[in-house]
């Protein structure tokens, strides 16, 4: 088997340092911009009133949080399946990270949408398919996290988790179908009408370069944080190691 | 004549055993699908034969089921007024949670006996072991859902014993333990393995779930095929995504068992 630590430790800076203090920048200059779009650039929505029309603003991060959630997932797939074909414990670490930041976006997912819901929908939560498919999608990326935690050797840890990932990562679509067939309120602002939609808007130009420059900021935080905990997850490995090579 | 009928020595290899030997590859594809569903059958007859000496799954799981139908049945009968309004509901509940029991045991009782190695020592392919382990399982979650349906026909009052509901139990439990057998192999060797499995699958479950509630309830309303046509497609999807993919990464479980 491989060894954990990829690399020895040198003192001082080294590339990823300077990735990461850029990124991290980066993403607080994003994070800043982002919300000056969301909450002034962007204009109100015309056809809402009142609570209703304050509350379509958290579209902007609603779908920010979701894109990074997105991005989450689809990376800890992309990082199983390395991992189970290169059995390389970085992509591994690549998996955890950003399933981890996947999480909490998720749940800042679930979080702005309840926040809106209940002005829109008046109710905090419904049975609406996309509604159950991020609830259902947090609770099976907690389960990795706590199936993790079961595991004692590395090695098989990470065997492990990848192929859970894998697993929990195709039920998403087929839970997603089959909460669809029930009626849906959720509005779908991109694609296809709903007709039985509520709470819904059209977008205007200047709320979609709103709503871009809030995914951007999104990409930009999540890629921050995503090589911020995978380096995070190196460094507690080589500690490990280190630990077992003293005792 | 006479040393030959005493003879307790095995009979020397041929050849091809010994180059069977050498190239595992050989071994799984060796003798064709009759010889490779011979040794499902034997993984199967021997979880069957272990239960029927030792009487530790099937019995526990009835006894549970039967206790939460009644359960369920006492908790909902001062409010709701028709037991058809939560009867699809009651029974996929105790279909999932009953079956938790049963996979636990399926690879547990193998690591707390310690006979775990020597079934993987088996020269057979690994898959082979996953779907004897999967038809036991089957057969033990059928088995007791069969006992769950009649204690709901006394119970509620309500039979669902219907073509259409029982084709639904039997597509949904295939896809259940499909998924099932998989991480009860993943959690086998894992701390607290009994509490983890159910936090693993019941969110995987939820399409077999929202099909299978959606199915049982068409069925009490009477619905034609025509409804019930597209939930069938859901179940049959999940029932082949799910056992191709248990079939293509069970050999990864056990890369260092």
């Amino acid at each position: 088997m491989r060894s954990i630590a990829t690399h020895p430790h040198p003192v001082g800076w080294r590339g990823l340092d300077l990735l990461q203090l850029v990124l991290s920048a980066l993403a607080v200059a994003a994070m800043t911009v982002s919300m000056w779009a969301a909450l002034y650039y962007a204009p109100p929505a015309s056809n809402l009133a009142g609570d209703e029309q304050l509350a379509q603003r958290i579209f902007y991060i609603h779908m920010g949080c979701n894109i990074g959630a997105l991005a989450g997932f689809l990376m800890s797939v992309v990082g199983s399946i390395v991992y189970l074909v290169k059995r390389d414990l970085d992509w591994d670490r690549v998996s955890q990270a950003a399933i981890e930041v996947g999480l909490v976006c998720g749940m800042g997912t679930i979080l702005t949408g309840m926040f809106w819901a209940k002005p829109t929908w008046n109710t905090y939560w419904t049975w609406d398919p996309r509604l159950t498919t991020s609830a259902i999608t947090v609770l099976v990326y907690l389960a990795y996290l706590l199936f993790r935690n079961g595991i004692d050797n590395r090695h098989t840890r990470a065997r492990f988790a990848s192929i859970y990932a894998l697993v929990a990562f195709l039920s998403v679509p087929l839970t997603f179908y089959s909460a669809r067939i029930f009626r849906s309120i959720h509005p779908v602002v991109y694609g296809a009408e709903n007709v039985d939609a509520q709470g819904g808007f059209s977008v205007g130009p200047t709320m979609t370069q709103a709503l871009h420059i809030n995914l951007i900021g999104f990409c930009i935080l999540f890629s921050a944080l995503l090589v911020l905990r995978w380096r995070q997850l190196r460094n507690e490995d080589a500690v490990a190691e280190l630990r077992e090579e003293i005792a | 004549m006479r040393k030959k009928t005493l003879s307790a020595e095995p009979p020397p290899l041929h050849s091809a055993q010994i180059d069977l030997a050498a190239h595992p590859i050989a071994m799984r594809l060796n003798g064709g699908v009759f010889a490779y569903l011979g040794k499902v059958a034997a993984v199967l007859l021997k979880d069957v034969r272990a239960e029927l000496r030792g009487r530790e799954i099937f019995s526990t799981m009835t006894a549970f089921s039967v206790l939460a139908v009644l359960i369920f049945g006492m908790a909902f009968d001062l409010r709701v007024p028709r037991a058809e309004m939560i009867a699809p509901g009651v029974l996929w509940v105790v279909v999932l949670f009953t079956g938790v029991l049963g996979l636990n045991r399926s690879f547990g009782a193998e690591v707390d006996r310690g006979t775990l190695p020597s079934l993987l020592l088996a020269p057979v392919d690994r898959s082979a072991i996953y779907f004897g382990k999967m038809l036991a399982n089957l057969l033990f979650t059928l088995a007791t859902a069969l006992v769950i349906l009649a204690v709901m026909f006394f119970v509620f009052d309500l039979n669902l014993f219907q073509p259409y509901n029982l084709a639904a139990m039997l597509l949904g439990v295939i896809g259940y333990v499909g998924v099932g057998t998989l991480f009860a192999a993943l959690t086998a060797n894992s701390r607290a393995r009994e509490t983890l499995l159910p936090i693993l699958l019941l969110p995987v479950m939820v399409p077999v779930f929202v099909s299978g509630v959606a199915l049982t309830a068409s069925v009490l309303d009477g619905k034609a095929w025509e409804d019930l046509s597209q939930w069938f497609g859901i179940l049959t999807a999940f029932d082949a995504i799910f056992i191709v993919v248990a079939y293509l990464l069970f050999d990864l479980v056990w890369e260092d068992g």
